[in-house]
């Protein structure tokens, strides 16, 4: 089984393929274990990593997975590069194509814009987050970190609190939760939440006790302080009071619940820190978990083989040949 | 002096007068000279049988937007009045949203002029509501009325004052003229790029509300209420603007209202994959939508059909959903996509509802001459070839632009003649105009 040509949402993936690309992680995480940090896996691949908005984790999460691949990389940030120049999104990526590439990575604002790149040149494209629609290397990394404290992901209740309207982490995560047999609920003030979520299979809760009562799994969204500016919310203060994840909350809980967040965090917005820094906090193996599971969507689209991955992790490259 | 013209043998719809048969029609002298059995023609007379045919009043659109004057690239008067023609429709009404704003007499003047040196279809300015459509001062409607305005619209944009809209629709009945308001409450909409639904949650684009529309429809309908004026409600996409619509209508306020092809046509599920050619302002809505949006066409709640057509360049499209602009054209597809959905597929119209809706109620909608075949009409006349079955080929239109949601469709029926003030203005068989 491949991957097809580039990586946008979960939306539209198999569930066999999620399975695929957790399996394939498995044995890239030792790599990260090593006192040597690398693999030939990608050797003479190139990677350009694509950033048309400010990440930190994400991209230097690629960045390790290409480089402990043995791909060569170049970042390209759109300040200070020729899209600040008013280059198009399709000429930026057909002339980076012409210094003949094999993959981009990319970040974009717009909704769509990962699967508009990946319709119009050749190489791999791989979306680190669109807009409001996917960021589905976060999801699956996620994925990977609830079954590695779980054991499993099917028949587990995870609930997404925050705003789910604006969050791309938010829309992967339910795709390929339900994919993998979850139970999804979401929980945040209803101007956060959009519109028709209930269609989606998705349980709505409008209190945080609701969903702590519910839950195994809390993945708490960062909230941005721009949505008090639009008028979303009245306070940071009063989010907190209403939906803060807090430790006296927690301890109404039946069962140890699981506290996941894809950062960066706001202490004592959303959450509070004896909940992130706690015993059930799962929050800094989601960051390790990130670069095994990019490696193994690089690996993958690039050709290789999820059985070949443990060969590959010895020394071989994508299919194989070494 | 144009030669006579006479079309044999045709089916002649005539909705003004509740007319359909088999007749002749003899265009003379620009005008309709007469309809009947067995007309004999002047010498050396242009005679044309049209068996098999439709012949019907030419078509009549009440909102289209041409580009000129700012962007003759994507748009001119005379290639969209080529373009109308290609549509089978004999008089258009161009939205004043162009570059600088038609919101003075001279510039009403010139697309009258432009409209008159390309001697295709009949271009109509629309003047604007507001200086500039910035929506602060009211526009000289009395200058452009005189200089060949027939509505006015600051359409692209909502009136957004409501003391705006209750001023023009006021001073407008001095020169009985009707206020065309595009029904957008503009904070609810701020940043929105397709209907709010479940498919926007899916895409993770910012959706546009009915309500943004409803809002409008109902405050305009108040304001025609409070003012004894006209509105014209533009491309209603809402099940719950027909709603008020019709309470409105039954209350006796006078307010008009039209329906895209498109509107009628699509849902927000044609924005899957962001297809950026299924972007536009009002956003193509749900099904129930479009179900009661055909419904209020039927019963007349909505009175014509309209395309919004709104050329864009290719580069402008080939964006990220966010990015493109609103709009598709639809001069060269209105007829065939209404009539493949409405008459031929939802058995929602006859064949002479859908002229009624395109050609007889428009033109009465904004008292322009047209939309009857009456003797001593004026001869815009079109003929339809219901039966014709053909693809949508975006590249061979006349118009400059290629925006279509309607790319590589099969549709069924064309507009094979169109006739201006008895000149042909398009022959699909000769391929040209004359």
């Amino acid at each position: 089984m491949t991957l097809g040509k580039d990586l946008t949402g979960l939306e539209h993936m198999p569930p066999e393929q999620i399975r695929l690309i957790l399996d394939t992680a498995e044995p890239f995480k030792e790599v990260s274990e090593r006192p040597i940090k690398k693999v030939p896996a990608l050797r003479g691949k190139t990677i350009v990593n694509l950033f048309f908005e400010a990440s930190t984790r994400t991209r230097i999460s690629f960045e390790f997975a290409e480089k402990r691949l043995s791909a060569d990389t170049v970042n390209v940030a759109s300040a200070g590069s020729s899209v600040s120049k008013g280059e198009t999104l399709v000429d930026t990526a057909r002339n980076l194509e012409a210094m003949r590439i094999d993959m981009v990575v990319i970040r974009h604002p717009s909704s769509g814009a990962a699967e508009f790149l990946g319709n119009r040149i050749a190489s791999n494209v791989i979306n680190a987050g669109d807009g409001q629609h996917e960021h589905p290397t976060q999801a699956l990394l996620d994925l990977l970190t609830i079954r590695d404290k779980h054991g499993k992901i099917e028949g587990l209740k995870v609930c997404i609190v925050g705003d789910v309207l604006h969050s791309r982490v938010a829309r992967s995560n339910l795709w390929g939760l339900t994919k993998l047999g979850a139970e999804v609920a979401v929980c945040g003030p209803r101007t956060l939440m959009p519109r028709g979520i209930e269609d989606l299979g998705v349980t709505v809760f409008g209190r945080i006790e609701e969903a702590i009562e519910w839950a195994d799994v809390l993945n708490v969204l960062r909230l941005q302080l721009e949505r008090m500016e639009k008028g979303f919310i009245p306070s940071v203060r009063e989010y907190y009071r209403v939906f803060g994840v807090t430790q006296e909350r927690l301890e109404h809980s039946p069962r140890p619940i699981t506290i996941m967040h894809p950062g960066p965090m706001n202490r004592g917005v959303e959450i509070d820190s004896r909940v992130a820094d706690g015993p059930h906090s799962i929050i800094l193996d989601q960051v390790t978990n990130g670069v095994a599971v990019r490696m193994a969507v690089l690996y993958l689209l690039a050709g290789g083989r999820a059985e070949l991955a443990d060969a590959a992790k010895r020394g071989g490259a994508p299919g194989g040949s070494e | 002096m144009t030669r006579a013209l006479l079309l044999t043998g045709g089916r002649v719809i005539d909705p003004s007068r509740d007319l359909d048969q088999v007749a002749d029609v003899l265009i003379q002298d620009d005008k309709i000279a007469a309809v009947g059995h067995g007309l004999s023609a002047p010498t050396d007379a242009d005679v044309r049988s049209v068996a098999g045919k439709i012949v019907a009043p030419g078509l009549v659109d009440l909102h289209v937007h041409l580009r000129e004057p700012g962007n003759e690239d994507e748009e001119t008067v005379a290639s969209g009045a080529r373009a109308a023609a290609a549509g089978g429709f004999t008089a258009i009404c161009a939205m004043p949203n162009t570059d600088p704003v038609t919101d003075n007499q001279a510039a009403v003047g010139f697309i009258v002029r432009q409209s008159g040196r390309a001697a295709l279809a009949r271009v109509y300015p629309i003047g604007a509501v507001s200086l500039g459509q910035k929506g602060e001062r009211l526009a000289e409607f009395g200058e452009m009325v005189a200089a060949g305005a027939v509505a006015v619209s600051d359409d692209g944009k909502p009136v957004a004052s409501s003391h705006l809209m209750r001023t023009a629709l006021e001073y407008s009945r001095t020169f009985g003229i009707p206020v065309a308001d595009h029904c957008e409450d503009p904070a609810l909409a701020a940043g929105g790029v397709m209907h709010e639904g479940l498919v926007a949650t899916r895409l993770g684009l910012k959706g546009i509300p009915a309500a943004a529309e409803e809002i409008m429809v109902a405050r305009d309908c108040l304001l025609a209420e409070l003012t004894g004026g006209h509105v014209h409600l533009c491309h209603m996409s809402t099940r719950g603007s027909v709603a008020i619509i019709r309470e409105a209508k039954e209350r006796g306020i006078r307010v008009t209202a039209e329906v895209t092809p498109h509107h009628l046509t699509l849902t927000d599920y044609a924005c899957e994959g962001y297809d950026t050619h299924a972007k536009m302002n009002p956003p193509l809505r749900e099904a129930a939508d479009v179900a009661a949006l055909r419904g209020a066409l039927k019963e007349g709640v909505i009175d014509c059909i309209a395309s919004d057509h709104a050329p864009h360049a290719y580069d402008e499209k080939e964006a990220a959903f966010d990015d493109a602009p609103f709009g598709v054209v639809g001069l060269e597809t209105a007829f065939a996509v209404a009539h493949t959905e409405l008459v031929c597929g939802g058995g929602v119209l006859s064949l002479p509802e859908l002229i009624r809706r395109m050609s007889t109620e428009p033109a009465r909608v904004f008292r322009l001459p047209g939309g009857t075949l009456a003797v001593g009409a004026p001869a815009d006349v079109v003929v339809l070839d219901v039966a014709a079955h053909w693809t949508v080929d975006s590249a061979a239109f006349y118009s400059k632009c290629r925006n279509t949601p309607f790319a590589g469709r099969g549709l069924t029926g064309r507009a094979v003649l169109t006739v201006v003030a008895g000149a042909i203005v398009h022959d699909l068989e000769r391929a040209v105009a004359p």
